[in-house]
């Protein structure tokens, strides 16, 4: 079954956002969805970039406040 | 009360070493017991890999008797835990004892698993372990020139390792003499050259000074060693005639068969440093599931914090400190030169140009890493 895992990369500068969405995904089954939690601002173009690149799917992006939601569907 | 310390590496010793120190009078009361446990009767000083892999240390150096780096009041065994049966607050280990405890540390480190990606263990070089830098410096002393391509996967520990790998590899073929004859890339995971912006903005011009060249967003999907070719999941085909690669991480094995963390990393309050959902349980070093690089210097500051914690615990019954991220890396510019990243979880690293002090500080670092496990620095 697909899950929804949540990553808190909030105040964090190593590894940072999008290492570790990287990390988790790798662990992630096809179809699951990861949402990156984010306060950097760089992440809402470098998540969607990478995940364009390498043929995953966004699946959602919001800022609520200081944090970026960033819903990543892993598709390959 | 019984404290119980599961692994005897860099974080594991600086937190009993220190632990047992604040709670000296308590042990020789009998009020508290302090055990350790870990999976071998060494200790090595992992940084000094990276110098095995240049022929500048020998692996020996390296190491020190474990149970000569513990403090007296700390007892000491080899005999790796096989399970952890949290809810009963026990251990059992690999020689068939159980182990019950009223608080339990976890510092287990993490491990290199290439083998996960096709190709890798056959195709690249690696220095993360002691036959692998054994095995780099060979090759590095053979090899007359071409393309050296490096990679890194995702996790890893040591976060400046890559930075400081391409230095060393600029003046190692210098030295020989070679450098014209040898091309040297870079693949990065993310898109710049180093996951810390700051590291990225200064390390992208001495790179491009010494001619390095790079290229992000690229993830090793597997390594095709015969016609040697290295292939991105990102769908870039890289050739190479030498390739070095940082592997992707894992937590132990233990970590994951028991379901204690995903990929073995222990989901961990980032300001308690206690296992989420368990207060008896504390989590330090690569093994921590925290948003900190997984380096020896993260795993001496949650040392520090878990020590003085565990110790109120005892004296006051409740403990007195968060930990707030703090990280100190050495980076090693190349040229006898380094610079250091500080930062935490609010505040990014404001990096330095680096000089030949700040090198001779971390050659000297390598010989001050013993007194520092040993809870004195
Ligand atoms: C090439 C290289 C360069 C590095 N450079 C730096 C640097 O410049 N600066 C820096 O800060 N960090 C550096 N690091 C990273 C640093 O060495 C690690 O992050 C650090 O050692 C982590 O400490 P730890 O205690 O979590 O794990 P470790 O030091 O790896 O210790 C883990 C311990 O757990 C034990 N163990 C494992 N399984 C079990 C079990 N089942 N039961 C009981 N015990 C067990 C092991 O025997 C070991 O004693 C480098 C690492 C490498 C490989």
């Amino acid at each position: 079954m697909s899950e929804v895992k949540v990553v808190d990369a909030r105040n964090t500068f190593c590894p940072g956002p999008l290492m570790e969405l990287i990390s988790n995904m790798k662990h992630a089954k096809v179809g699951d969805v990861i949402e990156l939690l984010s306060t950097d601002s760089g992440t809402a173009n470098d998540v969607p970039e990478w995940v364009r690149k390498v043929g995953h799917e966004m699946v959602g992006t919001e800022q609520v406040g200081d944090t970026w939601h960033l819903k990543v569907r892993k598709a390959k | 009360m019984r404290i119980l310390v599961v692994g005897g590496g860099t974080a594991g010793t600086i937190l009993a070493n220190n632990l047992a120190r604040r709670l000296a009078a308590e042990t020789r009361s009998g009020k508290v017991k302090l055990t350790m446990l870990s999976a071998s009767d060494r200790h090595m000083y992992q940084p000094g890999l990276l110098y095995v892999a240049f022929g500048q240390m020998t692996p020996d150096q390296l190491y020190r008797d474990q149970a000569g780096l513990l403090e007296p009041n700390i007892e000491f065994h080899v005999d790796p835990v096989r399970q952890f049966v949290l809810d009963r607050k026990q251990v059992k280990t690999e020689s068939g004892k159980t182990y019950e405890y009223d608080l339990l540390v976890i510092a287990t480190g993490s491990r290199i698993v290439p083998e996960e990606t096709p190709g890798l263990v056959e195709g690249a070089e690696t220095f993360y372990t002691e036959a692998g830098a054994v095995r780099m410096f060979r090759r590095l002393r053979e090899f007359q020139g071409g393309r050296v391509a490096v990679a890194v996967g995702v996790p890893h520990k040591c976060p400046i390792a890559p930075v400081e790998v391409m230095f060393s590899l600029h003046d190692y073929f210098k030295s020989r003499g070679i450098r014209d004859k040898v091309s040297l890339k870079y693949y990065y995971p993310i898109n710049r050259i180093h996951t810390i912006e700051n590291v990225a903005k200064w390390a992208k011009p001495e790179f491009d000074r010494l001619g390095i060249e790079y290229e992000t967003l690229f993830n090793i999907r597997e390594v095709d060693p015969v016609n040697r070719i290295l292939k991105s999941e990102e769908g870039i085909d890289v050739e190479y005639d030498l390739l070095i690669v940082i592997p992707a991480h894992r937590g132990m094995e233990v970590i994951e068969r028991d379901k204690l963390g995903d990929g073995g990393w222990i989901p961990t309050d980032r300001n308690k440093l206690t296992m989420n959902g368990r207060d008896d349980v504390y989590v330090l070093g690569d093994t921590a599931n925290l948003p900190v690089s997984k380096t020896g210097s993260a795993a001496h500051f949650q040392a520090e914090v878990i020590a003085e914690n565990i110790a109120s615990i005892v004296k006051i019954g409740a403990p007195v400190r968060d930990y707030d991220g703090k990280i100190y890396c050495f980076i090693e510019a190349g040229h006898d030169r380094a610079t250091y990243a500080m930062f935490n979880y609010m505040n990014p690293p404001d990096l330095k140009p680096p000089n030949k002090p700040m090198h001779w500080f971390k050659v000297a670092y390598n010989q001050m890493y013993w007194t520092s496990v040993r809870g004195l620095l």
